[in-house]
Formats: structure tokens, C-alpha cells, sequence
């Protein structure tokens, strides 16, 4: 199957600075794709060049299985997008903002339109809200608009930059279901977030990006089980079980007062239970401990506040 | 787009979904896109310049500033009423004929405003339209509709042109109502010395009318490209503003009349010559020529500069 987005060698240099440095994306059709890393790591400017909105230094976008900024004129009908943050006219209302953007495309139906606005409106909950001008919108709200404004027609892709930016934690989780109805549609939506937690449960794949890298790529439970799992077992027999795990190819065995750790590696715990059982140990209770994702993203990008450039 | 209406319904999880639309909504979402049907290309570009319009008409700032085109005409008509009448001076100014025909108003009005009033509304108006949508981000939104950028710059333009007509028309018509208020409006005597009834003059008027748009037209070509340099709007309405306010000041050197051909204000005055019986077009051909050459080449220098640059306001 064509992936929905894919870019080769992606380069983007401003001045000095190498933005985007090089990367392959990509983002099947259908997936939900988790675009993540920490500020300034060169997800916008990504997105802006999937989108036609900078041009490349180096490397080639292709979108809907078209080149782009060449096709931009076929593929982006078929592409919502909110690109870094939303942005709408201060003094026009919400709805006033969605009709500009939908008189600007020339596949939209006049006709059409208000029952558009109002369903787009409606699907993020800013219905009640359509009338006030923008200026007056809470942040909240305003990211509402953006996504609101990439649902005015229907989409094969969505490209969205931070939709959780400024939301509440309920507002949160709306935007969570909603992407993650959108996707169980059928729609290929690339998601960037600069928490992991934001966007972890809502997607199958992963890109993770470094200063200006793509560090990791793939589906997201495949990432997840890169990792090492680690066992961890409450029994009174620890020496017995020891042996057992030690005997089963498990390693990095220790033994605690009471319990035994050890990593996992290609063994399924399923087994590793079979044998202890087997062996006559006294098996009170034993947790696999996959490794959350979010580890291995601090791993992957860092911890705290270095990824700035 | 028939057929293909994503139906109403939040994903909220404070209203509960209805299943029936649920249902609709994932069929047309996941459709594997009904091939999209572009709208008549002329239908569809006349709606994206109604919107343009009515964002620059629904501004408040925009709405102020056509209060002041038209309240200058106004004044005028007044300063002139309440002034001694034996200290009006004579002579063959617009502004000494104002006292026996209101007519006049219009006609003096357009030649003050057309120094600096005018040229400042469009500098606004150009620092609006793409430096102003780039730095509040708006650029963005509208490129990505996608709005092709020729498509998107020549509608910016159109745009400006139908503001300018707008602009200079208001001046007129304040001050024929305020002149036809306060002087009444009667046959016009041109500069020839012959007598123009009053529906001729009105016609002649709107000529004039439409030559200050030529003259805006060309301002607006280039604050159109000053628009597109920068993201910030204040300054490309500064620089245009500047521009305009120092072509008419090197115009009034006489030793740089070298120079003065090449001044897209140099051959604006001549719009007088539009009332001269019958009307002396050769000045006001040179005029509308020095229009066209400004658009000409401050439209291709707006498009090189904007077509590919990189948006990322
Ligand atoms: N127009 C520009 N000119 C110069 N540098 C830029 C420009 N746009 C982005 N950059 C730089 O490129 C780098 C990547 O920026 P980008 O906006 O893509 O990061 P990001 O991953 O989206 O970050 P965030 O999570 O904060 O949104 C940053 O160091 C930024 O300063
Ligand atoms: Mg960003």
C-alpha cells in the first residue's frame, strides 16, 4: 500500500541552523501517527514542507502518493491540516473565520457550506460559540477552531500540529476521541505532540524526532516491544526460582528478599510461569514489566530542557 | 461535494452520540474520497473575492478610514461656507469655484486627497493584505486550503483595486452631497470657458473618479509587493506610505524634472483636464500609461517574490 506520506531525505536549513536534517518519514495510509519531540525539534517545519507551505533544502515529500509542492493543487483538497497552532482573523466570529476558509476552496459548495460549518463546528464542541469573535475565544476554543477548520470537507488525511496545545485536560481527552474516531474512519491523521502521554493510546505508529532527526519510526506496539520486558516475581522460594530463570536463558537475575527480577528478553512469561510451576516454586505473584513508551522517549530525545537549539 | 456531508455530531463525551448519525459520518469520512468536483472555476473565484471584500469592508479600522475620506469633503464644504465671503480668493482653483457650485466640492476634495489621504488608505489596505495575514498566521490557513498563491495574490489585488474605486468614489459623492447641500449644484463651467449641463459634468466626474482608481490601482500594485517582503503590515504600510508621500514631494522640485516622468504621481493632477471642453486626454494618457507600467511591473515583482517563498509566520 502507498503511504499516505512519505519523505525522502527531507532537509530544511535555515541559515546555519539544519532544522530538519535528513529524514524519512513514513506514515501508512490509515495509520494514526504520532509526529513526536520536544521543542525546536523540527516538527513544524517538517509538516510546513509535507505541506507546500516552505520549500525543502533537500529531499522530496510525497503526499497522497503525489510530489509535492508540484501537485499541491490535487493533493491538499484532500488534506485538513492545522499547522502550528491556530490562526484566524481576531475580529471575525468563528463561523465568520470557517466561511473565509471555506469560500477560499474551490471544491467547497457554497450551497453546502453552512451545514458544513455548523457539523465541523458541532464535532469539536464550539457550536454554542460560533457567533463570538475570535479575539474573544479562550485558548481552548481556539484550538477547537483549527481542528474545526481542517473537518470542513471530507478528508483522506489530517496533518495536525499540536491540537492538544492549550487544552484542559478534558478538552484533552475530546480531542483524543475525536482523532481516534477520525482514524477509526478510516482517516490517516498525523498527530504531532511534544508529550508522548498526549497522544501514546490513540496511535499505531511512532515517529520521534531529535534535533532535526527522526530517531525512532514504526508501529507503535513494535516500538514498544524493542524494549526490554522485565519479569519481576513475589515467591518465598527465591534461590529455587533463580535457578529456574537462569536455566530458562533469562538474564540479569536478582534476587530480593521475597522476589526475583529479570529481563525478559525472548522468553514468553507464559513459559517462564509453566517452568517455576513445574519446578515446585511457589508462585505468588509475577508482573512483566514492558517498559513504557515514555522511557523510551526520554531515552530517545533526552531528558529535560536540552533539545532547544 | 454531493453526498458527502461529514453530519453534525460531537465527539464529546458530554453529549451523547447518536448512533444513526454516527453511522452516516463514518461513510462519508472514510470515503475513499468521492472523487472531489471542483466548483465553476468563475463561481469559485468570485466567492473567495466576495470574502476578501467583506474582510476589508467588515473592519472597523477600514470602516473609520472611509469615514475620513468622506468627512474631508464635508469639512471643506463647511470651512468654505463659514468663511468671510469677501476673503474668498480668486482664481482658477477647484476651491474658489466651490462658492458658486457645490459641484466643485468633489472635484477639490479629490485633488487634496489624492496627496495623501488616499495613497495612506491604500497603504493600509496593502499592509493588510498579505504581510497582515502572514503575521497573524492567517497566510497559512489559506494556503494549505489550498488557495494557489497566483490565485490567492490576484484576488488580493482585485481586492485592493475594488477598495480604491470605493475609496475615491465616497470622497466624490461626500462632496457632491455636501457641496449640493451647502451651494447647491448647478451647470459646470470648465476650465475652456464653455458650460457643461449638470448630468454631463456628473459623467465627467466619474471619468475623473475612475482615473484617481488608475492612479491607486498602480499604488496598489506596488504596496501589494512591499506586502509580500515583510510579515510585519505596519511596515509595508509605512514604506507605502513613504513612497507615495516622497514621489509627490520630488515631484514638486522643479530641478528634478528629469525625474518626474518616471513619478507615478507626476500626471495625477491632470485629472482637472477632464474638465476642459472638449477633454485634453494626452497628459492623462501619459498618466494612465505610468499606471500601467507600475502594475505591470510591481504585479510580476509581487508574484516572483511571492510564489515561492517560504510561509512560516
Ligand atoms: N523561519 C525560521 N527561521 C529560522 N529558524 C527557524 C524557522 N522556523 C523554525 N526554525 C528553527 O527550526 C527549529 C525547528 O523548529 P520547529 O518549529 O520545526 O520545531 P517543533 O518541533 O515544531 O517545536 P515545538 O514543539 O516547539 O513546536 C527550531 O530551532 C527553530 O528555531
Ligand atoms: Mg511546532
Amino acid at each position: 500500500m502507498t503511504p499516505a506520506l512519505a519523505t525522502a531525505g527531507l532537509t530544511k536549513r535555515f541559515g546555519a541552523q539544519t532544522a530538519v536534517d535528513g529524514i524519512d518519514l513514513d506514515v501508512p495510509a490509515g495509520a494514526v501517527y504520532g509526529f513526536l519531540g520536544p521543542n525546536g525539534s523540527g516538527k513544524t517545519t517538517t509538516i510546513r514542507m509535507a505541506l507546500g507551505l516552505i520549500r525543502p533544502t533537500a529531499g522530496t515529500v510525497t503526499l497522497l502518493g503525489r510530489p509535492m509542492p508540484g501537485d499541491l493543487g490535487e493533493v491538499l483538497p484532500r488534506v485538513g491540516a492545522l499547522v502550528e497552532g491556530p490562526a484566524f482573523h481576531p475580529y471575525l466570529s468563528g463561523r465568520a473565520n470557517l466561511e473565509r476558509l471555506d469560500a477560499a476552496d474551490r471544491f467547497a459548495d457554497p450551497r453546502t457550506a453552512r451545514r458544513r460549518i455548523d457539523a465541523a463546528l458541532d464535532r469539536v464542541g464550539l457550536l454554542h460559540a460560533a457567533a463570538k469573535r475570535y479575539r474573544a475565544y479562550s485558548l481552548g476554543m481556539r484550538q477547537r477552531l483549527g481542528i474545526a477548520a481542517a473537518l470542513l470537507m471530507p478528508r483522506e488525511m489530517l496533518v495536525l500540529d499540536e491540537p492538544t496545545n492549550g487544552l484542559d485536560p478534558q478538552g484533552t481527552r475530546e480531542v483524543r476521541q475525536l482523532i481516534a474516531s477520525l482514524g477509526a474512519e478510516g482517516v490517516t491523521i498525523l498527530v504531532s505532540s511534544h508529550l508522548l502521554s498526549e497522544v501514546e493510546q490513540i496511535c499505531t505508529h511512532l515517529g520521534v524526532m531529535r534535533t532535526g532527526t527522526l530517531v525512532a519510526q514504526g508501529r507503535a506496539d513494535e516500538l514498544r516491544a524493542s524494549r526490554q520486558a522485565t519479569v519481576r516475581l513475589a515467591t518465598p522460594d527465591v534461590a529455587a526460582a533463580a535457578g529456574v530463570m537462569e536455566r530458562m536463558g533469562l538474564s540479569d537475575v536478582a534476587t530480593a528478599d521475597q522476589s526475583v527480577t529479570a529481563v525478559l528478553g525472548d522468553v514468553a512469561s507464559e513459559d517462564v510461569v509453566a517452568a517455576l510451576v513445574g519446578a515446585g516454586v511457589a508462585v505468588r505473584e509475577l508482573v512483566v514489566n514492558r517498559a513504557r513508551l515514555e522511557d523510551l522517549f526520554i531515552e530517545l530525545t533526552g531528558e529535560g530542557f536540552d533539545a532547544g537549539r | 461535494m454531493p453526498a458527502a456531508e461529514p453530519v453534525g455530531l460531537p465527539a464529546t463525551a458530554i453529549s451523547a452520540p447518536d448512533e444513526a448519525a454516527s453511522d452516516l459520518q463514518g461513510a462519508a469520512l472514510a470515503a475513499p474520497a468521492p472523487a472531489a468536483v471542483a466548483q465553476p472555476a468563475v463561481a469559485a473565484w468570485l466567492r473567495l473575492l466576495r470574502s476578501e471584500m467583506r474582510l476589508m469592508l467588515s473592519r472597523r479600522r477600514n470602516q473609520a478610514g472611509l469615514g475620513v475620506l468622506a468627512a474631508i469633503p464635508i469639512v471643506m464644504a463647511i470651512a468654505v461656507k463659514i468663511a468671510d465671503p469677501s476673503n474668498q480668493h480668486q482664481g482658477e482653483s477647484f476651491l474658489a469655484s466651490i462658492v458658486g457650485n457645490g459641484f466643485f466640492v468633489a472635484l477639490a476634495a479629490l485633488v487634496v486627497e489624492i496627496g495623501l489621504f488616499l495613497p495612506l488608505a491604500i497603504a493600509m489596505l496593502s499592509g493588510d493584505a498579505v504581510a497582515g495575514e502572514a503575521q497573524i498566521g492567517t497566510l497559512r490557513g489559506l494556503l494549505v486550503v489550498p488557495v494557489p498563491r497566483t490565485r490567492l495574490l490576484a484576488t488580493k489585488y482585485v481586492a485592493l483595486v475594488l477598495g480604491s474605486f470605493l475609496g475615491v468614489l465616497v470622497v466624490a459623492v461626500a462632496g457632491l452631497v455636501a457641496g449640493g447641500a451647502l451651494f447647491g449644484l448647478h451647470p459646470v463651467a470648465t476650465l475652456s470657458g464653455t458650460t457643461l449641463a449638470l448630468p454631463v459634468a456628473l459623467w465627467r466626474l466619474l471619468l475623473v473618479v475612475l482615473y484617481v482608481t488608475a492612479f491607486l490601482a498602480a499604488l496598489s500594485a506596488l504596496g501589494l509587493f512591499v506586502s509580500t517582503l515583510t510579515e510585519q503590515p505596519l511596515g509595508a504600510t509605512v514604506a507605502v506610505a513613504l513612497i507615495s508621500t516622497t514621489m509627490w514631494i520630488l515631484d514638486s522640485i522643479p530641478q528634478l524634472g528629469w525625474l518626474h516622468p518616471w513619478l507615478l504621481v507626476d500626471k495625477q493632477v491632470a485629472l482637472a483636464d477632464m474638465l476642459r471642453d472638449p477633454i485634453y486626454w494626452p497628459t492623462m494618457r501619459l498618466g494612465l500609461l505610468t499606471d500601467l507600467a507600475y502594475v505591470v511591473v510591481f504585479l510580476l515583482a509581487a508574484w516572483a517574490r511571492f510564489a515561492d517563498k517560504d510561509v512560516s509566520g
